[in-house]
């Protein structure tokens, strides 16, 4: 009490003082010489001038007259908006299917067998399925009318996103309503300005369109090779020690496909792991081709490797293939995953996936839970496919056994990307008139950063027969022989 | 009375020094008593009003000083407690919830950084049960929610196992009342289901192109009045991966400030240099057109190679319509080229339902991209791009979509061709007219009496979102809350969503409401504006008498 009060006098004496110096500098004001007036208000001014101005003006440093302008404006002519296509530029006539897009196609109103579209498990066809999304359609409508957020959310996503963590044996699991925006939009939510990833050549599109997004500092490495990743990494190391308070701030990532979509193969993902803890980089695994086909119980590359799924800290993967709906989810523990319900942008900002589509994916995981020997079936599929079409001439296969979407390349490339393709879409046209239904593996050849040769990609599924598949196989090996003489 | 917001203004608060806000009304709240004169004059002044064939009425009120003052004190309180909560976490006083990174991984570098936690940890996580609500219905008029609950402040939730039933939808996007699950467009999808299952399992360049997207593709440009279109899965991908393939290095992006992620991200993707103006503002953008040209590019100072503009037709988080009729003067003038994105506004405006082109009663020709999406008027999934034939055969040949992304499912394209040919009066019958002149209806019906009630109202007269402001971050949690409590189920939304004073409820009116929901919904709502405080316009409104549907919105435009 005592000590307070004396403080307090104290601060009544402090502001007489300061009360005094307040009326000194009055006077003081009073007393000084003009000269010296004159020139400290020279110095205010100045002074204000500075604070005020702006540093340097970006637009307007040239001094343009109004009447400049106009005729600038007036001279300009802009590109136009696109630039001409050529009536047959080889993607814009599209092949046309009418009917489902089932195991038996109708493509160009010729009837095929499907050896082109990503049905793995030919769950696209499957009555149950079928059945479900209609129950589903006559419960909840088509739409949505909403993002996540904003009463988007229904019973049968919370239900889908429990039952893939379940299925994945992981914590959590986030579902979006596009399979392209899924990893496109998971990456970015970490990854920002600064940060580092190091990602596979050979990375899918929607990969290379998340590291864009995420305006981190991108690093290649060859292709599924982990010395030329342990030589990033290690220089990484070595420019962190140099600057060791900058090195704490900035995350990590390696960006990995569990079964690269255009080379075919499986990434080494033990020794990727190995990598992860020595270096402390976390590791995305986008599995949208190796979802529901690697693995006994169809749990993908992790599964196929023995590898525990706790070490990879995200995994993404699409329902658009072997789940055959449509969107993707991410998966991983409720630390990471949870964070994109706020930041993920594909999530956030988007209508969310009609409950429909949601009620199929989940009949689609209760047949693949109900029956794993389907994943047998299919990994026996790819194997003989892949067998079946070694060997044909001036054509190489790409891609490993296990692979359901393999590629067929030139032997010997003509030398222009445009011939190329032209003789592989002769073999497709050959096959589809002989009721094989192929496709081209298409590409954005400017946008592409590192863009596949042209191939034909052969997709495999479980519907296809013994005998569709040698029919297949004999079919393709006499186009080739026929076109790439 | 066309009012032209602040277009007047802006040049005189600009000389003064004065930071000229949205649609140029200045945002200072010592001057406000002057702004009130300044903008009660611009309802009657008009400003390039001969470019517009009907009236134009937006209006942003001020906000008021004394309720600014409150909610910045409102975020430092929750600042405050936020600091002490983390701190009694550390120390182990609370219980902390928070999903922990991996022992094995507690050395590797931070995942997400902390302020985006802290705000999430200690404002979001308090009043999160406005948010994600599950439904278990259609989206339609009225919903029904699943219940539930939470014993840890909103950290976890337990479903109760109860449902809410028939509460009044005032959250989707259900403009036209095509979310329905009976009905032609409800019996169309089940027939495509059963036949062609739901995916597809490859991209339209590849074997993922079916003779239903074509037919989509069609009708989707009769109904645009445009030479060709092209469908998309995914209304934000529509965006994102197609604005890259019409811009890129050396090109100029001007974008509204209140542009939808989706098009910000699209325009950073491209890789062109991207400039904002300010929201709705045609002085803005005039000034960043004429330097940008006379100027050139940065440093090099070469001319550009084209400028884009992306506008949206409708922005869902002001209820402002864009206005076109300017922009697309100015785009004429300047030859840039124009991207309309319609997400919100096709369906939902003109007499047709064709959009706000047609309101404005102009030629689909003078847009260079027309986009839009048909998850809310169409009540499905997805989006399209509509323009000259020359554009959109690029797009095929260069969208990323087009190439990478699963094409469209199918009873969803199903939905769409069905719900369209419904509002274009193609399945013969007066259905989807009599919607598109209800919405109308409607929506002046609900903004009519909100404002009356004294609540703060944003955007334009037409425009079936209606934003209406709560400012206190406490104000969010509560107002969802309160009104859930009677049935109704609202959106609210702040920070980050809108700027941080302007936490604000958001209706969408559907042409599936009938007058008796409206009616209900607004009594709860001013019972609820009552009971926190929610009625703070000084606009004072004279109540017209009761006589809500007997004059039609669209009058001067009918044929």
């Amino acid at each position: 009490m005592k000590h307070a009060h004396a403080q307090s006098r104290d601060s009544v004496k402090m502001a007489a003082g300061q009360q005094w110096v307040l009326v000194e500098m009055v006077q003081a004001f009073y007393e000084a010489p003009a000269y010296h007036l004159i020139l400290e208000g020279i110095l205010i001014l100045w002074i204000i001038r500075l604070l005020f101005s702006k540093t340097y003006k970006l637009q307007e440093r040239s001094d343009l007259t109004e009447k400049e302008k106009e005729e600038l404006i007036e001279e300009w002519q802009p590109e136009p908006l696109v630039p001409p296509v050529s009536k047959d530029h080889p993607s814009l006539n599209y092949d046309v299917v009418t009917g489902p897009p089932s195991h038996k196609i109708i493509v160009n109103g010729k009837e095929c067998i499907n050896f082109a579209s990503f049905n793995f498990l030919g769950l696209l066809d499957s009555e149950r399925v079928k059945l479900k999304a209609l129950l589903s359609l006559k419960k909840y409508g088509v739409g949505t009318c909403g993002p996540r957020g904003f009463y988007g959310t229904f019973d049968v996503h919370l239900e889908l996103e429990e039952r893939l963590a379940k299925f994945m044996r992981t914590e959590e699991a986030i579902i979006y309503s596009y399979g392209f925006a899924t990893i496109a939009s998971a990456i970015p939510a970490y990854s920002k300005r600064g940060d580092i990833i190091f990602v596979d050549e050979a990375a899918c599109f929607s990969i290379q369109k998340g590291l864009q997004a995420s305006r981190s500092f991108v690093k290649h490495f060859k292709h599924n090779d982990m010395e030329d990743l342990e030589r990033l990494l290690k220089e990484q190391e070595i420019e962190d020690q140099k600057n060791p308070r900058k090195a704490r701030v900035i995350r990590r990532f390696i960006v990995v496909e569990g079964l690269y979509i255009n080379t075919a193969d499986i990434c080494p993902l033990p020794d990727l792991v190995k990598l992860k803890y020595k270096y402390k980089v976390r590791i995305f695994l986008e599995e949208s081709m190796s979802f529901g086909v690697l693995g006994e119980h169809g749990r993908g590359v992790t599964e196929h490797f023995g590898v525990n799924i706790d070490d990879i800290d995200l995994i993404s993967a699409n329902m658009e293939n072997a789940l055959a709906s449509i969107g993707g989810f991410c998966c991983g523990r409720s630390f990471v995953i949870d964070h994109q319900r706020l930041s993920g942008q594909g999530y956030c900002f988007s209508a969310s996936l009609p409950p429909m589509l949601a009620s199929a994916a989940i009949e689609a995981l209760n047949i693949m839970e109900e029956d794993p020997g389907i994943f047998r079936v299919l990994q026996d599929k790819c194997k003989h496919v892949h067998k079946a079409l070694q060997g044909t001439p001036g054509l190489k296969v790409v891609g490993e056994p296990l692979a359901p979407a393999l590629h067929l390349q030139l032997e010997n490339s003509t030398g222009s990307r445009t011939n190329d393709l032209k003789l592989l879409r002769a073999i497709v046209d050959y096959s589809m008139d002989r009721q094989i239904a192929l496709t081209l593996a298409r590409y954005l050849e400017k946008e592409e950063r590192f863009l596949p040769p042209p191939s034909i990609r052969v997709v495999v599924t479980v519907e296809q027969t013994q005998e569709e598949i040698e029919r297949a196989a004999q079919c393709i090996r006499e186009a080739a022989v026929k076109i790439l003489k | 009375m066309t009012e032209s917001a602040g277009n007047k203004n802006e040049d005189c608060h600009a000389a003064n020094g004065v930071k000229p806000g949205r649609n140029g009304m200045v945002k200072n709240h010592h001057h406000h008593h002057h702004q009130y004169q300044k903008q009660d004059k611009v309802y009657h002044a008009a400003c390039n009003g001969e470019l517009y064939s009907r009236p134009f009425i937006e209006s942003f009120e001020e906000t008021p000083m004394l309720v600014a003052v409150l909610t910045y004190m409102g975020y430092g309180i929750l600042t405050i407690f936020g600091y002490l909560r983390d701190f009694m976490r550390e120390w182990k006083i609370e219980k902390c919830h928070i999903a922990r990174e991996r022992e094995e991984q507690k050395d590797f570098v931070s995942l997400y950084q902390d302020f985006e936690n802290f705000y999430t940890r200690n404002l979001y996580m308090r009043i999160r049960d406005s948010w994600n609500r599950p439904i278990c219905s259609v989206p339609g008029a009225t919903f029904d929610l699943v219940e539930r609950s939470s014993n840890d402040y909103n950290w976890t939730f337990e479903y109760t196992g109860r449902v809410v039933k028939d509460v009044i939808n005032l959250g989707s996007y259900n403009y036209l009342g095509f979310a329905e699950n009976t009905g032609a467009c409800a019996t169309a999808a089940g027939e495509v289901t059963v036949k062609f299952g739901v995916g597809v399992a490859s991209t339209r360049q590849e074997m993922g192109n079916l003779d239903k997207h074509e037919e989509l593709e069609k009708l989707a440009a009769s109904f645009l009045g445009v030479e060709s279109a092209m469908a998309f899965g995914m209304g934000f991908a529509t965006n994102s991966m197609n604005i890259p393939a019409l811009a890129g290095k050396g090109c100029l992006i001007l974008s509204d400030e209140l542009n939808h992620a989706s098009l910000v991200l699209g325009a950073r993707l491209s890789g062109s240099t991207i400039r904002v103006f300010k929201h709705n503002n045609m002085q803005s953008l005039e000034k960043l057109l004429r330097d940008a040209i006379a100027h050139g590019q940065p440093r090099t100072h070469r001319p550009w190679k084209k400028i884009l503009i992306l506008v949206e037709g409708i922005y869902s988080m002001e209820g402002s319509i864009i206005r076109l009729p300017e922009v697309i003067a100015l785009k004429k003038k300047y030859k840039a080229y124009l991207y309309l994105d319609e997400a919100h506004s096709i369906g939902a405006l003109g007499p047709n339902g064709r959009g706000v082109v047609e309101y404005f009663g102009l030629d689909p020709k003078d847009v260079d991209v027309m986009m839009g999406t048909f998850t809310k008027s169409f009540g499905a999934a997805g989006g399209y791009i509509g323009g000259r034939k020359d554009l959109i055969d690029y797009l095929r040949t260069h969208s990323h979509s087009a190439i990478y992304a699963t094409s469209m499912s199918l009873p969803v394209v199903e939905q769409i061709i069905t719900s369209m040919k419904c509002i274009m009066g193609k399945d013969g019958t007066t259905i989807g007219r009599s919607r598109i002149q209800r919405l109308a209806e409607n929506t002046v019906y609900f903004r009519r009496r909100l404002r009356e009630m004294g609540f703060i109202i944003y955007g334009n007269n037409d425009s079936p979102v209606v934003p209406m402001m709560l400012y206190m971050p406490a104000k969010i949690g509560a107002f969802g809350r309160e009104m859930l409590k009677r049935n109704i189920g609202v959106v609210v939304v702040g920070f980050p969503a809108t700027p941080i004073i302007e936490s604000r409820a958001r209706f969408c009116i559907s042409a599936a409401h009938t007058k008796e929901m409206l009616d209900r919904a607004l009594d709860v709502i001013s019972e609820v504006g009552d009971l926190l405080q929610l009625k703070y316009s000084r606009h004072k409104v004279l109540p017209s008498l009761d006589r809500p549907f007997d004059e039609t919105t669209y009058e001067e435009n009918e044929e």
